[in-house]
């Protein structure tokens, strides 16, 4: 028989602490779609993704009634476009897009990843037209998002796309200057970029996995937050061990879900992402974790460690909780999205030097972060080089998502709505970058790359 | 399939039979209860079984929603594998 503390915590987690399954995502393979002609391309796009994700979305909310629990998005990840529309255009790449986004409309889902791109050796003339239309194709649709793997341990990181990449995200920002540089918020530049993850905006669906796959995403920092508050007087081992615990309930709801959809939808389940995914929501912040672990402030010194504790405690927890972990597991820092890193960038003590820092011990990245609208290229590319060599380095994922915000400079705060949040602009430094950048070529993969 | 069905709100004669009408009418077995009052504030866990007769699942969970919301008190009817999976190894 079930204790009934059990049944009144796992409610008051759902009830009080913002648990929730942030996203179903159902990756779609869009390889038997392929056609040299775009308008029947497009078409085999359309329908496929109707066909396979039409009952996504009531499926998931079938499963949020059944069980009690809010599952926050569903969502589709698609084959890289590059991949499925080699030698294209431009303007035909757009075309996809604008169907992506169709397809999206039509099943009701709010985000589609895998307007995507893998460049981290080289770049095809199919790869170079789908980066050249990333702006546009972000500017004329609304719920696909685009992505750029420029760099993994095997390969080194390729320079010429990092800098390449500086130039599409500030004229994505400018082309979106009227919803406050959005299309930037829909774009990450990736190094080791996962095959399945869920979490948008980075998801796509990898050349390695099957047909068709429900991958699944779950949250909580507002459950860890709540359990630590709950041991003010703990010692360090002690709440490694409670964020543990935390950790292994909020998985196993997730394989639960995971399970289930997999089941009602007749695909194939492939992994559940252990990330704690933050909310803009007073409560949902993993910023706070930090904070009730002792630290006046997110981003103050002490910071990187007790992430470092965090997001090892909430892997050892997950993994036993599901069968198959995956996608990015680690937890996130998008400063938009966190009521607590927003407080901190906003008061000046979490900078972008220190949130470089921290992205060394979690998931994923530079997440999130508004810049001045009037930084260089070159200088995004070179947030991006530093960044992405950290993960190259230590053979991780690490990302980019940086809005340089048109028209806006520090103490300026850009909003952008819903989950996606309101960000302060944060200061970068003046000093070029550009020799740097505007040398090319590829950095070399690391020694560690070499484990044969 | 096993329901959990929570009711906490403000204490009042008849909730529990309130609960245990509807469970009747729509052929919802209960298995197991266990109420307590602390203070005016009331609390119940019920475990009850879907038989092959009973209304469907969504039809359960509205009218026990509703039931709460027309007497101010918070119900959820859960699929028993969420505790199951989250509290059991």
């Amino acid at each position: 028989m079930l204790e009934i503390n059990d049944i009144l915590e796992t409610i008051s987690m759902i009830d009080k602490q913002h648990l929730d399954i942030r996203t179903v995502t159902m990756g779609i393979s869009l390889f038997d779609c392929v056609s040299e002609d775009t308008g029947r391309l497009c078409d085999n796009i359309y329908d496929k993704i109707t066909r396979l994700a039409g009952n996504l979305v009531q499926t998931g909310e079938d499963i949020s009634r059944q069980y009690g629990i809010p599952i926050i998005h569903k969502r589709v990840a698609v084959t890289p476009v590059s991949l499925v529309a080699r030698g294209m255009s431009p303007d035909d790449m757009v075309k996809i897009a604008k169907t992506l986004d169709r397809a999206a409309d039509s099943c009701g889902i709010n985000f589609i990843g895998g307007y995507s791109a893998l460049v981290h050796k080289g770049m095809t003339a199919g790869e170079r037209s789908l980066i050249e239309s990333i702006p546009q194709a972000l500017t004329e649709t609304n719920s696909v998002c685009s992505s750029v793997n420029v760099a993994t341990t095997k390969a080194g990181i390729n320079l010429d796309a990092v800098g390449l990449m500086g130039n599409i995200i500030k004229k994505t920002a400018y082309l979106t200057r009227n919803d406050g540089s959005i299309g930037c918020a829909k774009l990450v530049v990736f190094a080791n970029v996962p095959e399945d993850n869920p979490f948008m905006a980075g998801a796509f669906h990898g050349v390695g996995e099957g047909d068709c796959v429900i991958n699944v995403g779950v949250s909580g920092p507002g459950v860890v937050s709540h359990a630590l508050k709950k041991a003010p007087n703990a010692n360090i081992t002690e709440i490694a061990d409670i964020i543990k615990k935390t950790a292994f309930k909020i998985t196993r709801m997730g394989q639960l879900v995971a399970a289930e959809a997999s089941r009602r939808l007749d695909v194939p389940f492939g992994i559940v992402d252990l990330s704690l995914a933050p909310t803009p929501a007073i409560g949902d912040s993993v910023a706070h974790i930090l904070e009730e672990m002792g630290l006046e402030r997110c981003g103050t010194h002490g910071t990187t460690a007790c992430l470092a504790l965090l997001n090892d405690a909430v892997k050892k927890g997950g993994a036993m909780a599901s069968s198959h972990v995956g996608g990015l597991s680690g937890a996130f820092i998008p400063v938009s999205e966190d009521a607590g890193m927003i407080d901190a960038a906003k008061c000046g003590t979490l900078t972008l030097d220190k949130l470089e820092a921290m992205t060394a011990v979690c998931s994923v990245g530079l997440d999130m972060i508004a810049v001045p609208g009037d930084t260089s290229a070159e200088t995004i590319s070179a947030i991006i080089a530093d960044e992405i060599s950290i993960g190259v380095i230590n053979n991780k994922t690490t990302a980019v998502r940086l809005i340089p915000a048109y028209g806006k400079t520090v103490g300026d705060e850009v909003s952008f709505g819903g989950l996606l949040g309101s960000a302060p602009v944060m200061p970068v430094h003046s000093e070029s970058s550009e020799k740097f950048i505007l040398r090319g070529g590829r950095i070399p993969a690391p020694q560690n790359a070499l484990r044969n | 399939m096993r329901l959990v069905i929570t009711v906490v709100g403000k204490d009042r004669v008849g909730i529990v039979s309130d609960i245990a009408s509807i469970c009747k009418e729509l052929h919802v077995n209960i298995m197991d209860i266990t109420q307590k009052v602390f203070d005016d504030m009331f609390a119940m866990v019920m475990l009850a079984q879907m038989t092959d007769s009973s209304a469907p699942f969504e039809t359960v969970a509205d009218r026990l929603e509703k039931c709460g919301d027309d007497a101010g008190l918070k119900i959820h009817t859960m699929h028993e594998d969420i505790f199951n999976s989250m509290h059991r190894i």
